[in-house]
């Protein structure tokens, strides 16, 4: 019985893992973006 | 698609091979890699005759595969360096010749190198085939020509990457590992003669060649753009 | 556009919490394996999702790799087209293996005339390649679910972690194969990266047939356990596990699209900051 909890919590940590990782990517792109719109740079 | 005109290919390859025997750098290191693999396995693994005639196939083709993975990388770094890679993206001649040649070459070069493993891999290993040992020459030439082909393929790809080195094995292995498959079970099946549960390998052979056509088409269709890509 | 996804990502989550419960209390007990069994629900869609992103990755490369030369594109409409027809007429024609549809033969051929045409018209050159990316990014994150279900299915029904049977070792080279195309994309400069990538991806979906028919031989000889079984399945577990992968692929769709979003953004990013190095008095940033 275990091992259908785990395998269906696995398969949601694996997901919810990659979707981490793209919210990260999508902040730091964000960060960057904003970096390079601050008028006055350079 | 260009034709492979064959005086361009040869004239590479001869090069190639020319270049590699006055050097002698790669060969001294191959060679001394290609002992020290197979001295290393013995070490690990040290069977009677009757276990490792079992396990031979798989341990014999894991090493050929490490010693042309050392070869392969060797390949294109020469041409780096001397930014030769430019100088055939500008010349006429076609880039399937510039493969053919530097897969024909590879191709040599690991036959060599296993031509001199093997006797050291049958006398540390106590192997006799039991069943038609002539099987082994196709296995060897189609299985190595398999290795080669996409390992030359490959190198070009990792030319301009990071960890260039450990790019090619990362790269090559997946993709080889029906290839792998076949060369294994046939070399087993071929050294276990009529003992084991296959009786033959010519299936295994069939399969290799197969591999083999796939693959080198493939290689020649996507190599210009690969070459180019860079 | 944008609207719709919030209201897909409702409709996504209200699939997969549906899903869930359907998998847990709705689907029956299975005979002889027990509750255990319902990892099916979960590693079966996901299974299927993987191999449809993949095939995906598989189009979209091919279609970077020929738009630029119109003689090879012409050609791959054509043999697009030629599946779809063969397909068709074939399911009906030819005798099929045992347990086959003819109709899900068919519907397969068009889906994949479908598919080839479709990314063709909505996707420029660019977007293909980014489409690549995003496929087998999510593909490898769903086939990694499967190579975890699906041990942890195995090892109480099977006794085993593992086994070379012909569907999880050829799963395991279709994973190491978009591995090694995402360290790739990973590790090459951005110039000639999308071209050496859309040439592993496509002898990576040359090898896989290679590798499944060459188990499927070797074990047939040699049989071991298949994880899976065969054989006719109950209409109510039929039901089930269609609902989670109609959920499933929702979900992916969703990701799909968030990454392709963040691809996109990425590489105008990267142009914005090329030009600028470009224009930019005195230097680079």
């Amino acid at each position: 019985m275990n091992f259908l909890y785990a395998a269906y919590a696995a398969t949601w940590i694996i997901h919810i893992g990659y979707l981490t990782t793209l919210v990260r990517r999508y902040a730091r792109l964000k960060k960057e973006v904003d970096e390079m719109r601050r008028p006055g740079r350079g | 698609m260009s034709t492979v005109p064959p005086g361009v290919t040869r004239a590479t390859l001869i090069k190639d091979l020319r270049l590699e025997w006055r050097s002698k750098d790669a060969i001294n290191s191959m060679l001394f890699f290609a002992l020290l693999v197979v001295v290393v396995f013995s070490f690990s693994f040290d069977p009677d005759a009757e276990e490792s005639r079992q396990i031979a196939g798989g341990l014999v083709w894991v090493a050929f595969l490490f010693a042309s993975v050392v070869a392969l990388n060797q390949t294109w770094a020469r041409e780096l360096r001397n930014a030769v890679m430019d100088a055939y993206r500008v010349s006429p001649a076609p880039a399937n010749s510039l493969f053919l040649a530097k897969a024909v070459g590879n191709f040599i070069f690991v036959c060599i190198l296993e031509a001199l493993m093997t006797p050291l891999f049958i006398i540390f290993y106590k192997l006799r085939a039991l069943g038609p040992a002539w099987q082994l020459i196709p296995v060897a030439l189609l299985g190595t020509w398999a290795l080669v082909v996409n390992g030359t393929f490959f190198a070009a790809m990792s030319l301009r990457t990071r960890s260039r080195e450990i790019m090619l094995p990362l790269l090559l292995f997946p993709i080889s590992i029906p290839a792998i498959l076949a060369m294994v079970n046939a070399t087993t099946v071929i050294l276990l003669g009529g003992e084991g549960p296959d009786t033959s390998a010519k299936f295994w052979i069939v399969l290799l060649g197969a591999y083999d056509v796939v693959f080198t088409t493939g290689c020649l269709l996507l190599f210009e753009t690969v070459l180019n890509a860079e | 556009m944008k609207r719709i996804f919030p209201i897909l990502a409702i409709v996504t989550a209200a699939l997969l919490s549906y899903g869930l419960y359907a998998a847990m209390v709705i689907a029956p007990r299975e005979l002889t394996m027990g509750d255990v069994q319902r990892i099916f629900y979960y590693h079966v869609p996901s299974a299927w999702t993987a191999f449809l992103l993949f095939f995906l990755n598989f189009v979209a490369s091919i279609q970077y790799l020929v738009r630029p030369k119109p003689f090879a594109d012409r050609l791959a409409k054509w043999v697009a087209v030629f599946i779809g027809v063969a397909c068709c007429i074939g399911a009906f024609v030819f005798p099929l293996p045992e347990g086959v549809e003819p109709g899900s033969v068919a519907t397969t051929g068009i889906a994949i005339t479908a598919i080839y045409f479709v990314i063709r018209k909505f996707f420029s050159e660019q977007g293909t390649d980014a489409l690549a990316v995003t496929t087998a990014e999510v593909g490898v994150v769903f086939c990694t679910v499967v190579l975890v279900t699906g041990p942890l299915w195995a090892r109480p029904v099977w006794g085993i972690w593992w086994t070379w049977d012909v569907r999880l070792t050829s799963t395991l080279v279709l994973w190491l194969i978009y591995v090694s195309y995402l360290m790739l994309r990973r590790f090459s400069s951005s110039g000639q990266t999308p071209v050496l990538a859309a040439a592993l991806a496509v002898f990576g979906l040359l090898d896989v047939p290679l590798v499944y028919f060459s188990i499927w031989i070797f074990r047939t000889q040699h049989p071991q356990p298949v994880i899976g079984g065969g054989g006719s399945i109950d209409p109510i577990m039929l039901r089930v596990l269609l609902i989670n992968w109609l959920a499933f692929l929702c979900f992916a769709f969703l990701v799909c699209w968030s990454r392709y979003r963040l691809e996109m953004m990425k590489r105008e990013v990267e142009e914005a900051q090329a030009m600028e190095g470009l224009l930019e008095p005195g230097g680079v940033r």
